[in-house]
């Protein structure tokens, strides 16, 4: 291949791969927001369908 | 009276009584179409039998909508964007999209005027000549060879153009009653004279009887073919100005207390009398044509438009005994039909702005009518008139109106549920009473037929174009003209009203218990031994 | 979070069935974004728009507008819990109707994108012993559609594919039926890294193939000439509106299934990046096969031609398998993905539907799986296993896509956050659940610039069709009428006979949460 398509799809694949990347990390650090609004369905009631089974 | 409209019913202009409404209303749904679109459909439907498809449309599709249009206005007391509103607030963008038709057709509509004008005028000396298609195409209107638009004046058009809306201006400045109506006190009895003569003389001219019979001679076995039928449809609905809110404005000026389908009635069956007249008219005319060039009535027909008015019948004037009489009273004819149409839809436009805006009928003349007749110049005052008009016309009427149509029912009808209540006005203020089978026809079989009719209208100009327009014309002319309604639909919607629109109850009240009242009626309507439930009313 | 050793249930307490978890979803909205499309639609576009330098608007596309959009259908899914036409509703009474035209484009969708399946299925056994021959054009258009001459509607069935799109049907109704977390997020997960494994072998042989890199040099080569082109930004805006699946309902669908506290807008980056990222794998796969193609050919790549859609995948590619080393194996790989893809993405487009059947008749997930998958199929058996489904397929397509989903997303986006006023409402409970906050540049992404940009689209796109038809050369304007406007036409009037249907259960008995009275903002 010649440089300017390898810099292309380098750059290509850093960013678009690098922000899939990014993005997960992101997630992966913060899966959910810890300080919640009040009120709601809690995590517990939400799981309550554990006991439908 | 002050012509100022705001939020104050009693405000509102009113016309002078029932026979200036009816006139008026008349004025309106008589227009040129009647003259040149009745006779040349009819004839290729099934001539005589198309009789049976355009009355049951008249009666299952034109009546009913027409009531609706009259409950509207009447209940809601108001121009389309304020009536309208009054059902429902979003409502009122739809009554902005009519105004915005009414608007597009003012602009062209004046310009077919300005040429009736003149060929008023010709038809003293038939200055037509013998070759009346290029007189027409190149002589008056220089029309470039291809379509397109452009700036060049024509002072032949463009004159009679600005002289017309000059009329518009001083009679709508001068008002609902005093303007409008007198217009249509004077206008519509002098054509009704002047057409009977015309159409009386034409019945003894030679060959008068083989155009006849080419016009009504059934083709019973044509009343199988399902496009008779939308064509009696859609010639009903163009001719009656039903739907795009004129009829809803001009009922708004009615005293609270006003017969409604009565008069309704009256003025459509008037309109279709009148048609049937042109019917005669134009084919006894035609008839006399036939016999004098000895070649067959079909090739006279061509043309449903412009062309059977300004090319055809020129022709046959031309070879008439006495000319100058039969020309002179066709095209004065075709004038006043049209000016009291036009008058119409400028009164719509006119209506909603002094309701939004709060203007006299004085300053909305200056301020609404004024851009409108700078634009209608110059679209329609230049050598590029005849395809920018031919385009525009066609849409605005297949498309623009018959959403617009199908909208109006479905939304008052159906999402608002609106149909009782109408039901309950027609019928309390009505000496004809109107119950289920009328909500059936103006909200459910109507729109239907109206939906049937756009499918198939855009199938054939999306497969074959429209004439040999390039599409791209189509597309800015055509398609620009519908996109611009939906625009000022949209903005005019959004701007703040200078009054109070929403302070408003509709009268007479439709509590719960007239609800119910009106369902047990319409329960035992067959029952005549049951009391009348609203006698006790204010009627 | 609570972890209980115990199976974990597949309804949550509001009896709407629910993800395992954030994984279950994540991946099955990889799988509903990740379709065919990305695999012979990107390669194409990207080539044909500058190349390496097309990077850039496809990057501008994916931040300003498919994000952010995708950012919305996530938020009126996840807040207003329901399919589309509930969840609009409950948004304003009127969209519901919105929300129903959305199912009605899955609808015409499911219908062709099964038949695609059915090809892919037949191409992965041909593919064993290179049964296409050397006329792959002929084989596929002649000997294995029986393509009729003329655009029309036949009932000539053609066995070879009628077969197939039955399979793909069963299986598909069947995996529909075990529901949300039994059946769609099962078959996610079972086929997403298959996908990416099987792809990535294929991607990584192709890379070694002799001429690849010259395939390669073609599709990264910037053309920054083409920056400048307005035309090339709107093939950008397409290629992330087109492959994203959104605005059409689908995530809408699939965010009602998460729990109530559930992360927003972090998962939809993963889900966007994940979606471009197998894109440019395809694009490179794609493009070093073609370069190989062109090199066993001695012509250059700019002379190739069938680098998009259909014959990319059913003409171009069973000619080069059959040049290379290892056919069989790479032809059963390449097909295998296509299926994959496809498959994943067929669910989410029925779950759409079914989701609204669902809701609007209280019929159970097997139930409204038959209701649904049965008349689908037979829909699609009639149109699709004829002589004649090729031509069907190709103008409901370009109708569904490029009309119908235009117009869904500019009316949901001015209507739902500017007519219905909930752009403070959804920007809160976007910005409240997730790690990832949104605020005023978000809204003016998806609130005004998207909407301007998207009507700019559809304007242009009406444009052409009214002024030279969709594809002149191959249909009469008479066919492209039936075929394409006035099944939009049905669908319209499909959406408002649905919307005055009367609901088995009140849909507006329903609190949003977490509580906004409009100070939170």
């Amino acid at each position: 291949m010649e440089p300017t398509p390898i810099v292309f799809m380098i750059l290509a694949m850093v960013v678009i791969w690098g922000s899939l990347l990014a993005s997960t990390v992101f997630l992966a650090t913060r899966p959910e927001v810890a300080t919640w609004p009040p009120g709601g369905p809690t995590d517990e009631e939400d799981a309550a369908l554990d006991d439908i089974d | 009276m002050a012509a100022r409209a705001g939020a104050d019913p009693e405000a509102r202009p009113h016309w002078s009584g029932q026979m200036g409404f009816v006139l008026s209303a008349i004025g309106s749904a008589v227009g040129l179409g009647n003259l040149w679109r009745f006779p040349a459909v009819a004839y290729e439907n099934g001539g005589g039998a198309f009789l049976i498809p355009y009355l049951v449309a008249f009666f299952t599709a034109g009546v009913p909508i027409l009531w609706l249009d009259y409950a509207i206005g009447h209940r809601y007391r108001g121009s389309p964007p304020l009536a309208l509103r009054r059902i429902q607030r979003r409502f009122e963008a739809l009554g902005w999209f009519q105004v915005g038709l009414n608007v597009l057709i003012s602009l062209f509509y004046a310009a077919l005027l300005a040429w009736s004008a003149s060929y008023f005028v010709f038809a003293f000396t038939r200055r037509w000549g013998a070759d009346t298609e290029t007189f027409f195409y190149d002589t008056y209107l220089r029309r470039p060879a291809g379509a397109g638009f452009n700036l060049d004046f024509v002072p032949a058009t463009a004159g009679p153009l600005a002289l017309v809306w000059l009329a518009v201006i001083v009679i709508i400045a001068l008002g609902v009653r005093r303007g409008v109506e007198r217009a249509n006190v004077v206008f519509i009895p002098l054509l009704t004279v002047a057409f009977v003569l015309l159409v009386g003389r034409s019945m003894y001219l030679p060959g008068a009887e083989t155009g006849l019979d080419a016009l009504f001679t059934p083709n019973l076995h044509r009343l199988l073919e399902p496009s008779i039928w939308i064509a009696a449809y859609g010639q009903i609905f163009f001719t009656l100005s039903i739907s795009y809110g004129i009829m809803m404005t001009y009922s708004s000026y009615r005293r609270r207390k006003a017969n409604q389908t009565t008069t309704g009635l009256v003025v459509a069956l008037a309109n279709g009398s009148f048609e049937m007249l042109a019917g005669i008219g134009v084919f006894c005319a035609l008839g006399f044509m036939a016999a004098k060039e000895g070649s067959p009535i079909d090739h006279l027909v061509g043309d449903s438009g412009a062309g059977l008015a300004f090319i055809t019948y020129p022709r046959v004037v031309s070879e008439m005994p006495s000319s100058a009489f039969f020309g002179v009273v066709f095209f004065g004819s075709m004038f006043m039909a049209g000016f009291t149409s036009l008058l119409s839809n400028v009164q719509v436009v006119v209506a909603s702005a002094q309701d939004k805006f709060n203007l006299s009928a004085r300053q909305a003349a200056l301020f609404v009518c004024g851009p409108m007749a700078v634009f209608s110049l110059l679209l329609f005052g230049t050598t590029s008139a005849f395809y920018t008009l031919d385009v525009m016309d066609h849409w605005v009427n297949n498309v623009g109106i018959v959403v617009s149509a199908v909208a109006l029912s479905v939304l008052v009808v159906w999402v608002a549920r609106k149909g009782r209540e109408l039901t309950y006005h027609l019928t309390v203020l009505s000496t004809l009473s109107v119950g289920r089978i009328w909500r059936s026809f103006a909200g459910t079989f109507g729109p239907f037929v109206l939906v049937v009719w756009l499918v198939q209208w855009l199938y054939s100009t999306y497969a074959n174009g429209y004439h040999s327009y390039p599409r791209w014309f189509l597309i800015a002319d055509g398609w620009g003209a519908i996109a611009v309604c939906g625009l000022v639909g949209v903005v005019f919607t959004v701007l703040p009203w200078r009054s109070q629109p929403d302070d408003f109850t509709p009268w007479p009240e439709f509590s719960p218990q007239v609800a119910q009242r009106l369902a047990h009626w319409e329960d035992t309507l067959l029952d005549l031994s049951a009391d009348d439930p609203f006698e006790a009313g204010e009627k | 979070m609570a972890t209980k050793a115990k199976p974990k249930s597949t309804t949550g307490i509001d009896g709407r069935p629910q993800w395992s978890g954030q994984v279950g979803f994540i991946i099955s909205a990889i799988g509903s974004a990740v379709g065919l499309g990305n695999i012979w639609r990107f390669p194409g576009v990207a080539y044909e728009n500058g190349g390496g330098a097309f990077l850039i608007p496809y990057l501008v596309a994916l931040l300003t507008a498919g994000i952010p959009i995708l950012f919305l259908d996530y938020a009126i899914g996840h807040r207003f819990r329901g399919s589309a036409p509930l969840a609009l509703r409950r948004v304003k009474r009127w969209l519901e109707t919105l929300g129903w035209f959305q199912v009605t484009i899955c609808v015409v969708i499911a219908i062709y994108y099964a038949a695609i399946l059915a090809w892919a299925i037949s191409y992965f056994v041909f593919s064993f012993n290179q049964k296409w021959g050397d006329d792959t054009g002929g084989f596929m258009y002649g000997s294995y559609l029986h393509l009729a001459d003329t655009p029309g509607f036949s009932f000539d069935f053609v066995a070879g594919v009628l077969i197939p799109l039955a399979l793909v049907w069963i299986a598909v109704i069947v995996v529909m039926a075990l529901g949300v977390a039994k059946g769609v997020e099962k078959a996610n997960i079972v086929f997403m890294p298959t996908l990416a494994i099987a792809f990535l072998i294929l991607v990584i042989r192709s890379v070694f193939l002799p001429g690849a890199k010259d395939g390669l040099n073609a599709f990264f080569t910037p053309d920054f000439s083409k920056l400048g082109d307005p035309d090339v930004w709107i093939a950008a805006y397409g290629q992330i509106f087109f492959s994203l699946s959104i605005a059409f309902g689908i995530m809408i669908t699939y965010s009602s299934y998460r729990k109530h506290r559930a992360n927003q807008t972090t998962p939809g980056l993963v889900v966007g990046f994940a979606n471009s990222s197998f894109e440019l794998l395809a694009g490179i796969g794609v493009f070093s096969i073609v370069g190989f193609m062109a090199h066993e050919q001695n012509v250059a790549v700019a002379d190739l031609s069938g680098l998009k859609g259909v014959s990319l995948a059913f003409v171009t590619f069973p000619k080069v398998i059959s040049q290379m080393p290892g056919s069989a194996l790479f032809g059963a790989l390449f097909f295998g993905s296509l299926f994959a893809a496809g498959f994943t993405s067929l669910t989410s487009i029925l779950q759409v539907i079914m989701a609204g059947i669902q809701d609007k008749f209280k019929v159970s997930e097997r139930n409204s799986a038959l209701m649904v998958g049965v008349p689908l199929a037979v829909v699609s058996l009639l149109f699709f296993g004829t002589t004649t489904g090729l031509y069907v397929l190709d103008v409901m397509d370009n109708w569904a896509n490029n009309i119908g989903i235009i117009i869904s997303a500019i009316i949901m986006t001015i209507c739902v956050l500017w007519v219905a006023g909930k752009y403070k409402e959804l920007a809160f409970h976007l910005s409240s659940l997730s790690t990832f906050k949104v605020k005023w540049t978000w809204l003016v992404l998806v609130g005004i610039f998207s909407p301007l940009l998207l009507i700019y689209m559809f304007g242009q796109v009406m444009y052409n069709l009214i002024k030279s038809g969709y594809d002149p050369s191959s249909y009469t304007r008479a066919f492209e009428f039936k075929a394409g406007w006035l099944v939009f036409i049905l669908m319209v009037a499909a959406s408002i006979v649905m919307t005055f249907v009367r609901w088995k259960e009140d849909p507006d008995k329903f609190e949003a949460w977490p509580g906004f009275t409009g100070k939170e903002f």
